[in-house]
C-alpha cells in the first residue's frame, strides 16, 4: 500500500505548492515604489506570475477606477483619493482571514487612516511620508547664503528667494492637492480648507512664484535632483531621499537634503486596496500578505526611503532610514503634519481651474 | 443590386460604424449628461430593464448644459485657438521641411529612391513614445544639441529648448513630416519631366519652372500632406506633455484635466465633442480635395 500512494501523494504536493502556477496577479503602484527584488521572491514564494506597472499620479489612477475593469487586482491609491473611490465602490472589504501577516500593521497609523476608510475595511497603509522642501545643499547655500530657509516653505513661495534660485532650477510637483495646501500653510490658513475664498488666497502666493518654476512634474524631479540640475523642489519625502542616495552612488558631490517645513507639511498614506471587480481576488490577497510581512516591507522601505505602516517590520529597517526623523519623524514634527480630506467636485473644479491658471497663465 | 455589391458596399460603412460613429454616440452621450460621484461618475444610465420607462428618464436626464458651461470661462476657446495655432504653424513648419525632401527624394536616381523611402519610413518602426523621449536628451540644457553648439563655439550658454513652444514645434514637426513627404513625394513622383523641358524650351528660368509648373502640379500632395499633419497635431497630448512647458496651453492638456484631475468626464465629453466639430471642418475639405484629384484623374 505504501508504494501505491507514492504518487499520489507526489501528485497532491506538487499541487499544493503550485497551486498558482500560470495564475496573474496584475498590480499598480506608484513608480520607484519598491525594491523589484521582492516581485520575483513573490513569484517564487507564491507561484503567482506577477505583472507590474506603475504611475505618477492619483488623479490617472483615479479614472481606471471609476471607470472599472482596469484588470487590477491590486492599487495604491493615497488615502484621501482612496476615500471618495471607497465611496463609489470602487473597491471590496479586505479578507483578514486571508491575511494572517495583518497581525504586523501599526496601531497608530491604523489610528490616522482610520478617518479614511473607517475600520480599515478596504486597505492598509503601504507607505506614509511628507510632501516638503528638497533643497540641492551646495547650491542653495551658494546662492542664498548659510542661513538660506530650506526648512521653511518661504525657501520656494518667497519670491526674493524663489528669483535667486530660478537660474539653477526649482521644480514643483504637478499636484495640485498637495501644493495648494502647501501654500495655504505658509499663509498661516488652515491648509484642509474646502473654502473658496481660502483657497483663492492660494493663488496670489503661487501666481508670485510661477516665473521662477521651471517644471511641474511629480516624478521628473528625483533624478533631476540627483543629477545636479535643479537646486530645490517641493517633493514627497522618501523621493528626494532616493534622489540624496543616486546622487552619492554617482559621487557627483551632489549633496541633497530633504525637511518637513516648520510651516507643516502635508502628511500622505499611500494604501493598498482590491478592486472590487480584480479578476484575482485571491492572487491579490497573497500578494497583500506579502507585502505585509515584516522582512519583505522593511526591504522595500529601506530601498525606497519612506516609512511604512508595519511595525514588525521596524526591528528590520537600517539605521539611515528608521533613524532618519526625515522619515520616522519625532513626536514634534509628527504634530506638525496635517492631512487633507477629498475635495468635492465644485470645489475641485475651482482647485484645477486654479491650478491650470498658475501654470499656464490662462 | 446584387448582393456582391451590396457586401462590398457594406464593409466599409460597417467600419465606419464601429470605429467612428460608436465611439463618437458614447462620448455624445456622456457630454450631455450630469457629474456624478459614481462609478462611471455621471448620471443618467441607460436602464435597459426598466423598459420604455427607462428609455424615457434617460433622454430626460440630457441636456446640453456642459456645452453652455464652455462658454463660460475663456479657458476654453483660448485653448482651442492655442491648439489651431500650434497646429497651423507647426504645419507651416513641416511643409517647409518636407517639401525639400520630398524634392529631392523624386529628382534621385531610380535606384536611390527605395532607400530614401525607407530612411523616412524607417523611424515608424520605433514607438513613437520612444522617439519623442529622445528628443528630450537632445535639447535638454545638458544635452546633445547645446553640448554639440556649446563645442563648435556657437553659443556659450546652453539654449533653454526643452519645455518651451520652440521644442513642441520641433517634436511635432519631427513626428508628422512622413506624412507630410509621402504625399508629396506621391505626386511629384508621378511629375512628366517632359512638362519642365517645355518650360525651359519657352523660356522659363529653371526656378521659374519650378514655381509655374512643378508647385501647381504638387499642389493635391501639399494639400493631403497639410491636412495629414495639422489634423493630429491639434489635438496633440503626448509632445506638449513631454516637450512642452506648463504655459503651452493646448486642448489635448485641458481635455486631461477635465478627466483626470476633475473627474468631470460629462464636461470632458463636451470639450472633445467640440473638438471633434473642429475637426470636422478641415476633415470635410480634405475628403473633397481627395475626391476632386479622383474625378480629376477620371
Amino acid at each position: 500500500m505504501p508504494n501505491s500512494m507514492m504518487p499520489l501523494t507526489l501528485v497532491a504536493s506538487i499541487a499544493a505548492s503550485s497551486v498558482a502556477v500560470g495564475e496573474e496577479v496584475r498590480v499598480y503602484n506608484w513608480s520607484d515604489y519598491i525594491d523589484e527584488t521582492l516581485l520575483d521572491k513573490f513569484e517564487q514564494e507564491t507561484g503567482y506570475d506577477l505583472i507590474y506597472d506603475v504611475f505618477d499620479s492619483n488623479e490617472v489612477l483615479e479614472t481606471k477606477m471609476l471607470a472599472g475593469n482596469s484588470g487590477y487586482d491590486v492599487v495604491v491609491p493615497t488615502a484621501d483619493f482612496l476615500q471618495r473611490q471607497i465611496a463609489v465602490g470602487a473597491f471590496q472589504p479586505l479578507d483578514y482571514s486571508k491575511l494572517p501577516n495583518s497581525e504586523n500593521l501599526w496601531d497608530l497609523i491604523k489610528e490616522r487612516t482610520d478617518s479614511y476608510d473607517p475600520g480599515n475595511v478596504h486597505a492598509f497603509n503601504y507607505m506614509w511620508g511628507s510632501t516638503g522642501v528638497a533643497v540641492n545643499v551646495g547650491k542653495v547655500t551658494e546662492i542664498l547664503g548659510e542661513d538660506a530657509p530650506i526648512d521653511s516653505l518661504a525657501l520656494v513661495f518667497d519670491p526674493a528667494n524663489m528669483e535667486k534660485l530660478a537660474e539653477c532650477g526649482v521644480y514643483f510637483l504637478d499636484a495640485p492637492t498637495e501644493i495648494i495646501p502647501a501654500a495655504l500653510a505658509y499663509l498661516g490658513e488652515d491648509p484642509d480648507t474646502h473654502d473658496p475664498d481660502t483657497i483663492a488666497k492660494a493663488e496670489a502666493v503661487l501666481t508670485a512664484v510661477r516665473p521662477y518654476v521651471r517644471k511641474f512634474h511629480s516624478s521628473e524631479y528625483i533624478n533631476a535632483l540627483a543629477n545636479g540640475d535643479i537646486c530645490a523642489a517641493i517633493g514627497w519625502s522618501g523621493d528626494v531621499l532616493q534622489a540624496r542616495d543616486r546622487a552619492i552612488e554617482a559621487e557627483n558631490g551632489v549633496e541633497i537634503a530633504y525637511n518637513a517645513p516648520k510651516e507643516g507639511a502635508l502628511m500622505w498614506f499611500d494604501m493598498m486596496a482590491i478592486p472590487v471587480d480584480a479578476p484575482n481576488p485571491d492572487g491579490a490577497h497573497a500578494f497583500l500578505n506579502f507585502i505585509m510581512d515584516a522582512e519583505n516591507m522593511a526591504v522595500a522601505s529601506n530601498y525606497v526611503y519612506f516609512a511604512n505602516g508595519n511595525e514588525a517590520s521596524q526591528q528590520y529597517l537600517s539605521e539611515d532610514v528608521i533613524g532618519d526623523p526625515a522619515i520616522y519623524p519625532d513626536e514634534a514634527t509628527l504634530e506638525n503634519l496635517y492631512t487633507t480630506r477629498p475635495y468635492p467636485p465644485d470645489i475641485q473644479r475651482i482647485v484645477t481651474r486654479l491650478w491650470t491658471r498658475i501654470k499656464s497663465g490662462a | 443590386m446584387n448582393i456582391r455589391r451590396l457586401l462590398v458596399i457594406a464593409v466599409p460603412y460597417l467600419w465606419l460604424l464601429a470605429l467612428f460613429l460608436v465611439p463618437f454616440g458614447i462620448v455624445l452621450k456622456i457630454s450631455l449628461s450630469d457629474l456624478a460621484i459614481a462609478r462611471p461618475p455621471y448620471t443618467p444610465y441607460l436602464d435597459l430593464a426598466a423598459g420604455l420607462a427607462g428609455l424615457k428618464a434617460f433622454f430626460a436626464g440630457l441636456d446640453f448644459d456642459n456645452f453652455v458651461f464652455l462658454t463660460t470661462d475663456d479657458l476654453y476657446w483660448r485653448a482651442y485657438l492655442s491648439s489651431l495655432w500650434i497646429a497651423l504653424s507647426s504645419t507651416a513648419l513641416a511643409l517647409l521641411v518636407g517639401y525639400p525632401i520630398a524634392y529631392a527624394m523624386s529628382r534621385a536616381t531610380p535606384e536611390w529612391r527605395p532607400t530614401l523611402m525607407m530612411l523616412v519610413i524607417l523611424p515608424f518602426w520605433t514607438s513613437f513614445l520612444i522617439r519623442v523621449y529622445a528628443w528630450v536628451g537632445i535639447l535638454n540644457t545638458e544635452g546633445v544639441l547645446n553640448q554639440f553648439l556649446m563645442l563648435t563655439g556657437v553659443i556659450s550658454e546652453p539654449l533653454t529648448i526643452l519645455n518651451t513652444r520652440t521644442a513642441v514645434y520641433i517634436g511635432i514637426v519631427y513626428t508628422y513630416l512622413p506624412f507630410m513627404v509621402l504625399p508629396i513625394y506621391a505626386t511629384l513622383d508621378r511629375l512628366d519631366d517632359a512638362l519642365l523641358e517645355a518650360a525651359e524650351d519657352l523660356g522659363c528660368s529653371r526656378l521659374s519652372a519650378f514655381w509655374l509648373v512643378t508647385v501647381p502640379l504638387s499642389k493635391q500632395g501639399i494639400i493631403a500632406g497639410c491636412f495629414l499633419v495639422f489634423i493630429p497635431a491639434i489635438g496633440e497630448f503626448v509632445i506638449p506633455a513631454l516637450l512642452g512647458g506648463s504655459e503651452t496651453l493646448m486642448i489635448g492638456k485641458v481635455l486631461w484635466d477635465e478627466f483626470f484631475r476633475n473627474r468631470d468626464w460629462p464636461v470632458a465629453s463636451a470639450v472633445a465633442i467640440v473638438l471633434l466639430l473642429i475637426l470636422l471642418i478641415p476633415i470635410i475639405l480634405f475628403q473633397r480635395n481627395e475626391q476632386k484629384q479622383r474625378e480629376a484623374e477620371g
